[in-house]
């Protein structure tokens, strides 16, 4: 047998988070594969330590054969630090320059990929209440992780973040009485039935999953960065072909289209607040 | 180090701005390294700082992109409100994830993934701030074969950082801010 040189001069650490990667794809169908390697490396070592594993190698056994060890896993591989009205600028410029837009359509379709435990979901939500268009619209929430899910679901967050949420609110353009979307019940805030109503959460992995329904609006804020260019031109792939002719796409404040694949698709009409719109193919 | 260091990693806190002031307009233009920089911000800072300290630098600096490629002469800094991270394939990448050390960028993040990619080809600066941010990235640095260099507690706006990283590790190089960009340039040119 040939001895093949291998150029990549992976170090022992690399290939055992490449081989724990291979086993959670093979055996559960989860594709971190394509993930930014220095941050997932990272969250793996992190959650190595804490649940008190010896070897990366001791990891993998247990992720296989247990599948509540691989849960736990998952948990600690997404990053799920988010906030309502995150970056309120963007939330000003959604108002100003696509709902105007939205409000044209008889039905609007929005889809928040990758939307974690639910706050920027409600926060556009409330948007759209204000707006007028609540009654014609849907929005689809979707999160490769069921346990956040399964949290934004519930739609209770903290009271201790309610400050800095009426602040974001604020400062996104909000006009209304903020404590009007919430119910106050001993430490946390419960978000009123009638935001609910109009999300949609369900289970979409980014990474191998397909469209799922037409969109006027796609919103994937501080998802992409998590991903290697590989990852991110079938993600945009994905999103291009999710909108309508003419709709949006929203990203976060550090992502960009460019230099990816359907870069050519899209116009940017907010540089700042990384807004973009699919034109005619 | 007996051979060209692949880059430079900086973290500084409290009293940041005028520290990197003062040494990153003294490094020359041909300077033959990417410097990757965290410094503590508030987190609705804009880039206003980013743009004089370019101004005033013989080398471009500029707020750091996610996936961006590294390059030599060029000096980054980290976004507010995100993780800068570096790749083994020379780019970096941003992260939303939890502060450490209730900072967001953190000094330890960058240094840690910087040591993990670059190894023996890293020199790591820690310079002054009230935070102990920092010391577990340069002991990282230090255990991957890396440089260290701290600053003289005695000559930081404030001592606790460096102070800190030198009760844990052995620096190669304890130095004032009046020597760093001397030492940067002899250590890499």
């Amino acid at each position: 047998m040939n001895k093949v040189e291998n150029g990549n001069h992976l170090t022992v650490d690399e290939i055992e988070i490449k081989l724990l990667l291979d086993a959670i794809f093979l055996k559960y169908g989860y594709d971190f594969r394509n993930y930014s390697r220095a941050s997932i490396k990272r969250r793996i070592t992190q959650h190595k330590t804490i649940a008190g594993y010896q070897k990366l190698s001791d990891l993998q056994h247990q992720i296989l054969v247990e599948e509540p060890a691989f849960r736990k896993l998952l948990h600690d591989l997404s990053v799920n630090v988010t906030e309502m009205f995150r970056d309120p600028l963007f939330y000003k410029k959604f108002r100003t320059d696509i709902v105007p837009i939205l409000q044209t359509y008889p039905f609007v379709r929005l889809w928040v990929a990758g939307c974690s435990t639910g706050e920027e979901v409600y926060s556009l939500a409330i948007i759209l209440y204000e707006e007028g268009l609540r009654e014609r619209c849907q929005i689809y929430a979707t999160d490769l992780n069921e346990s956040v899910l399964k949290r934004a679901k519930t739609g209770i967050f903290p009271i201790s973040k309610i400050k800095e949420y009426t602040t974001n609110y604020i400062q996104a353009g909000g006009s209304e009485q903020f404590s009007d979307y919430y119910t106050a019940r001993y430490d946390s805030a419960i978000m009123k039935k009638f935001l609910k109503d109009k999300i949609v959460f369900s289970s979409h992995n980014l990474a191998i999953d397909g469209v799922f329904n037409e969109m006027q609006v796609v919103t994937c804020r501080n998802v992409m960065i998590y991903f290697n260019r590989k990852l991110q031109n079938r993600v945009v792939t994905l999103f291009r072909d999710s909108l309508c002719t003419g709709g949006f796409l929203c990203l976060g404040k550090k992502e960009t289209m460019k230099f990816l694949s359907c870069e050519k698709d899209f116009i940017e009409i907010a540089d700042q607040e990384r807004i973009y719109r699919k034109h005619k193919s | 180090m007996n051979r060209q260091p692949k880059a430079i990693v900086l973290g500084v806190s409290t009293g940041g701005w005028q520290a990197l002031n003062r040494t990153i307009p003294e490094l020359p233009e041909h300077f033959p390294v990417p410097l990757i920089t965290v410094q503590h911000m508030a987190s609705s800072s804009d880039n206003i700082l980013v743009k004089t300290l370019d101004q005033a630098s013989h080398l471009t600096v500029k707020e750091a992109d996610e996936k961006e490629t590294l390059n030599k002469g060029t000096v980054y800094i980290a976004p507010a409100n995100y993780h800068l991270m570096v790749e083994k394939n020379m780019t970096l990448s941003l992260s939303t994830g939890q502060p450490v050390n209730f900072s967001r960028p953190s000094i330890d993040v960058l240094f840690e993934t910087a040591a993990d990619a670059f190894g023996a080809s890293l020199i790591g600066v820690l310079l002054t701030g009230a935070s102990k941010d920092g010391s577990l990235g340069m002991l990282r640095i230090k255990n991957r074969g890396g440089l260290t260099i701290v600053q003289d507690p005695k000559t930081a706006a404030a001592p606790l950082m460096p102070q800190s990283a030198i009760d844990l590790i052995e620096a190669d190089y304890v130095t004032g801010l009046d020597e760093l960009a001397n030492l940067l340039v002899e250590l890499t040119c």
